[in-house]
């Protein structure tokens, strides 16, 4: 029998449609509810994680991620600069710190720089304690990634515009900072974003640095209480913390992306 | 800075240029007196833009020497900011600031660098504003504008700096043909009130009209300049002849096969008045 197009059309959208209820039916019905509910989702021990993963978990993971991102940023701006630089010798640092910092792994810097520091400079104190630590240990990896987006940025904006600005009478410091480099930022706002997000995961790695009850951030925190309780909960609510970290940030960043769509 | 004002607007002598192994510019001797307007045509690839880069040291010149209002560009001590307030430069591609609004396109320069305070710089922009038609759009992004009114707005950007010296850079060659006319009834206003203008353009009824001198150059050299009834009604070089030939009657360019066998030198009267045929 031969089907006419249309007929076709329905036939395929309904076994796409069949699959995908037979495959959440399957799930559904053979996964054991009732055990994973004992181990991954017992109410008593999710009340007894709040309020302390907001007050004090959640808020340690968004300081320290907009400490070494903030830190990322500037440093990020300075090592991009400097690869575009004239100064053959700014370039060749710039160029390795970027190529090191990126095949390191996040943890080791950070641990480097929590005891490596310490014991290099005896008499001084990273600023902040471990906040510091992190937000420098972490922004340090974080700064060599921005860097290549960054100059990226810089470059996507058109040639033209560094000569308008020149010609208007501006030195190339101030055409920089004022025509070409707002521009570079919108540009690379999607992939800064990104970094952000990573940024925001990787600082669960502060517990190398041994974090106490109030710099504790929301993995160490989750951890804890695994170990406390002999329950998986404790970690089914700490990855639901940074989703409701990184969902309202995906959001701002489509907003900001929208209003600066007509300036661009 | 000192302006000396019995000296041209801009000397220019026996300038070249070479982009590595090729040579754009082949020895350029070239003025624009105090309050001239001079029209520069030619092919494309005849260096004509790069001259007029030169005079704004957007290019740096391999030879040779140029002066602006007295001051050598030249000079490798020369303070290219300073100088480079006293000239304006229209682009093509008009190069307004995307991530700003009009009025701010036409004051970030006036607060930057000659350091005016915000209400005069906005007095000023205004003013240049209107100047150039756009009084209703100063809050408008670029995006927003059409491509007409967007090279209005980098005009009157330019004009914000009060400028001795006005460049061109074919500033109606990225327009759609019905928005040209806006853009070069702006320039000949501009040139009524007495603005020093080079223009780099292929508006052969602009150079016509507005023009004080036209100058025609192919190769790296000025072949042949004068008022604009001679260089445009009775050029005397085979070369402008072909170029005029093949630019106002773009369709029998093939009929001829070697321009060297040019028929009659377009008169002027003939030219038609709507001529806005690009290579």
């Amino acid at each position: 029998m031969k089907l006419r197009r249309r007929q076709r059309e329905r036939l395929s959208l309904g076994i796409q449609y069949l699959i995908f209820i037979a495959v959440i039916a399957v799930v559904a019905f053979a996964a054991d509810w009732g055990r994973l509910a004992d181990a991954f989702f017992r109410v008593d021990i999710i009340t007894s994680m709040f309020p302390t993963i907001i007050t004090v978990a959640l808020r340690n993971t968004v300081l320290y991620t907009l400490g070494a991102f903030a830190f990322g940023l500037v440093f990020g701006t300075i090592l991009a600069l400097m690869r575009l630089s004239r100064v053959a010798p700014y370039r060749w640092v710039a160029t390795a710190y970027i190529e090191l910092f990126r095949g390191l792994p996040a943890l080791l810097v950070l641990f480097l720089v929590g005891y490596g520091i310490p014991i290099a400079f005896p008499e001084r104190e990273i600023p902040g304690g471990v906040f510091g630590s992190i937000a420098i240990g972490l922004g340090l990896t974080a700064a060599a990634y921005m860097a290549e987006t960054i100059r990226a940025g810089i470059q996507a904006v058109p040639k033209g515009q560094m000569e308008a600005a020149r010609t208007l009478g501006m030195s190339h410091f101030t055409a920089m900072r004022t025509i070409v480099i707002p521009q570079a930022f919108r540009i690379v706002i999607p992939p800064l974003t990104n970094e952000l997000i990573l940024l925001t995961k990787d600082s669960s790695l502060a517990y190398v640095l041994g974090v106490t009850a109030q710099t504790i951030e929301i993995t160490k925190f989750g951890r804890d209480m695994l170990n406390d309780r002999v329950n998986a909960t404790p970690l089914l609510v700490a990855g639901l913390a940074y989703l409701v970290i990184t969902l309202p940030l995906s959001q701002v960043v489509r907003r900001l992306e929208l209003r600066y769509a007509k300036a661009r | 800075m000192t302006t000396t004002p019995s000296r041209p607007a801009v000397e220019i002598r026996d300038l070249h240029k070479s982009f590595g192994p090729l040579e754009v510019l082949k020895g350029i001797d070239f003025e624009v007196g105090q309050g001239e307007v001079v029209c520069v045509i030619g092919p494309s690839g005849s260096g004509k833009s790069t001259l007029l880069r030169c005079v704004d040291l957007l290019e740096q010149p391999t030879a040779g020497t140029i002066w602006v209002n007295g001051v050598e560009m030249t000079d490798p001590d020369v303070e290219i900011d300073q100088v480079r307030r006293g000239i304006g430069m229209v682009f093509q591609s008009f190069n307004l600031f995307p991530h700003l609004t009009v009025l701010n396109n036409l004051t970030i320069a006036q607060r930057r660098v000659l350091r005016r305070g915000r209400a005069e710089a906005e007095r000023i922009a205004r003013a240049n504003l209107e100047r150039v038609g756009l009084t209703d759009k100063a809050d408008a992004f670029p995006a927003q504008l059409s491509g007409g009114q967007q090279q209005r707005a980098a005009i009157a950007r330019s004009l914000s700096m009060e400028p001795k010296l006005m460049l061109f850079d074919e500033p109606t060659s990225a327009l759609d043909p019905e928005l040209v006319g806006d853009v070069l009834t702006v320039m000949r206003k501009l040139a009524e009130d007495g603005m020093t203008m080079m223009v780099v353009t292929h508006e052969m009824a602009f150079a016509r009209d507005v023009a004080d001198r036209v100058v025609f150059m192919d190769g790296g050299v000025v072949v042949e300049q004068g008022p604009p009834q001679e260089v445009l009604g009775a050029p005397k070089h085979e070369r402008t002849r072909a170029f005029l030939s093949r630019v106002l009657d773009p369709t029998h360019v093939a009929q001829l096969g070697q321009p060297d066998q040019a028929p009659e030198p377009p008169q002027a009267p003939s030219l038609p008045a709507d001529d806005r045929h690009q290579l």
